[in-house]
């Protein structure tokens, strides 16, 4: 078996702290950006359902503010938008470069993304429902965690697996700013130094990863779901 | 003073360049223990108005009054205070998916102070009252819509309330569900004394089941009384129209029209329609005719029926008689309060074919 590996994965078998590392990397990064950026995120999409059209706290003029902002984020690319924020992370890390500091701009395009997500989620909720939660005297933030968040639950669900899943390709990226992490391994070393069974071992991990997340997430999103379920 | 006073509502809803009056200057006095009905076709704004009760829709002018307090004075708390103090069950029942019936009976009880202990029993006398037992932890998606607003007439009655509304809570329902809803309504009103403001567009869920009726179209409130008023005596088009609805005089009719015996009647023979109440259906009217007046008469249709207790007779006759005695006819039967219109089933078919 071992021989086995050392002949086609040659490159992979000398490296595998290396492998180690970059993988916890890749759920550090992972794992922080959604922490941070899920709070912001589903914060900034409850706010843009509260005060959208039909809101319950209806204030067009702050909805469109916020929504053009949300909009804004949306539309830069990551790749550019590491280069634009550098300045800014080195503010608030210290540096700009590393895996801690890839952390900022990865919030920073998570926060817009899962923001949208969840304020789709929660538009799907039957107004009826809301409506029939303030009749019966709830306050706003009553509602939004009694009704919003709990009714809306297992669709924020698989947007959350959508929005971790497209994080992970981000933390790729990232690896051009000496995030370091799975994607950084694939491209620096695997690609660049013509070590394929790298690159190849690396995508093997990146999707492992990914399958976990989703596999996880219908779960517990059918686990929560009891409209459609009989 | 009435349990809810409604003075002078007006409900405008501005849009970019458009003003629509969804309701305008509704006047209602709702006693303690009626059952109040508001009939109206949608987007005549009956359920704007039911929203203005609890300030669902805040009112553009005009006072609401409920147990003698103004509310438009009311804080936001005191709003979700009274809120959780007037049930509201609705169309589209609303209830919760994400929790189980127990649950969704429990939620109005959320920060009030009843203890755990209270909580529990309430939920379980209230299962009882709408027969749901063995229900408690289902899903709603697990249920009929019938139990669906059963369970939703739990929720709407957990905190308690005076004051129970109602947005057209069977018409989404078929008939026989539809009846066992409105009984259910009733034992509500009558035995705990329960306030019910209905909103619906069918008659016959207000003659079932209400006390008193307000007709609306427009926004306007065109017509309100006591449910025995207003059947025996409607003023406006409109109220008629919704009253034929629950009498079959409208289909008599036109089945009558694609008949070709009662549309081209011999010259003496004549189509009337006979509308009487109370004492009046006592009286032996086609008997009396023919002995008073040698007319011979023949009942077409015929449909008695009782609104609070009183008899409530509509008839549609074929009298062969001359023009003359038809005229002492008219005479005799005004004297006994029995009203008589004639039917001219020509007209009818063209009413019929501009309304189709």
């Amino acid at each position: 078996m071992s021989s086995f590996l050392t002949h086609y994965l040659p490159n992979v078998m000398t490296m595998i702290p290396d492998f180690e590392q970059a993988t916890i990397e890749t759920l550090y990064m992972t794992f922080v950006t959604a922490l941070i950026g899920g709070i912001i995120g589903l914060f900034i999409g409850v706010l843009l359902v509260l005060t959208g059209p039909e809101g319950i706290s209806e204030n067009i003029s702050f909805y469109t503010v916020l929504d053009k902002i949300v909009n804004f984020f949306r539309a830069i690319p990551f790749i550019i938008l590491l280069a634009v924020i550098a300045p800014f992370t080195r503010i608030i890390v210290g540096t700009a470069i590393g895996t801690t500091a890839c952390i900022v701009p990865l919030v920073i395009a998570v926060i817009p993304f899962y923001a949208r997500q969840v304020q789709n989620a929660l538009l799907d909720v039957d107004s009826g429902i809301v409506e029939s939660a303030q009749a019966m005297g709830s306050s706003t933030w009553g509602i939004v965690f009694r009704v919003y968040l709990k009714e809306g639950l297992p669709k924020i669900i698989r947007s959350s697996v959508v929005t971790l899943i497209s994080l992970i390709s981000l933390t790729a990226m990232a690896g051009t700013v000496a995030g370091g992490g799975l994607g950084n391994l694939a491209v620096m070393v695997g690609y660049q130094r013509y070590e394929n069974d790298v690159t190849f071992v690396s995508l093997i991990l990146i999707l492992i990863l990914v399958f976990v997340i989703q596999i996880i997430g219908d779960i517990l999103a059918r686990l929560t779901d009891h409209e459609n379920a009989k | 003073m009435a349990q809810i006073s409604l003075e002078h509502i007006d409900v405008t809803f501005k849009q970019k360049h458009q003003v629509s009056k969804a309701v305008q200057d509704v006047t209602l006095q709702i006693e303690k223990g009626d059952a109040y009905g508001i009939v109206g076709y949608s987007g005549a704004g009956k359920s704007t108005l039911v929203r203005v009760i609890n300030h669902l829709q805040k009112p553009s002018a005009g006072k609401v009054i409920i147990d003698n307090k103004d509310i438009d004075k009311f804080s936001h708390a005191q709003i979700r205070q009274l809120r959780k103090n007037i049930g509201f069950i609705f169309q589209h029942f609303n209830l919760m998916n994400a929790r189980t019936i127990e649950d969704n009976i429990l939620y109005p009880m959320v920060g009030t102070k009843t203890s755990n202990e209270e909580r529990k029993q309430r939920v379980q006398r209230l299962i009882n009252l709408v027969g749901l037992n063995g229900k408690e932890k289902f899903y709603p998606a697990q249920l009929s819509g019938g139990q669906k607003q059963r369970v939703a007439i739990a929720r709407a009655l957990a905190n308690n309330p005076q004051i129970l509304i109602s947005d057209e809570a069977t018409s989404a329902l078929d008939p026989k569900t539809t009846q066992a809803i409105l009984q259910l309504l009733k034992k509500i009103n009558k035995e705990l004394g329960v306030t019910i403001v209905l909103i619906t567009h069918e008659m016959d869920v207000v003659k079932s089941l209400c006390n008193k009726v307000a007709v609306m179209d427009t926004g306007k409130v065109v017509e309100k009384g006591s449910i025995l008023e207003v059947f025996s005596n409607p003023k406006t088009q409109l109220t008629k129209d919704f009253i034929d609805t629950t009498n079959n005089v409208k289909e008599a009719v036109d089945t009558l029209s694609a008949q070709e015996h009662f549309v081209e009647l011999s010259r003496n023979q004549q189509l009337f329609r006979l509308h009487y109440i109370g004492a009046s259906a006592e009286t032996p009217i086609i008997v009396d005719l023919y002995q008073k007046f040698g007319a011979i008469s023949n009942i077409v249709y015929g449909n008695i029926e009782f609104i609070s207790n009183v008899p409530l007779g509509n008839l549609i006759i074929e009298i062969d008689a001359e023009e003359s005695t038809i005229k002492e006819i008219k005479e005799y039967l005004a004297s006994k309060d029995v009203h008589l219109t004639n039917i001219n089933l020509d007209q009818e078919k063209i009413r019929n074919s501009k309304e189709g």
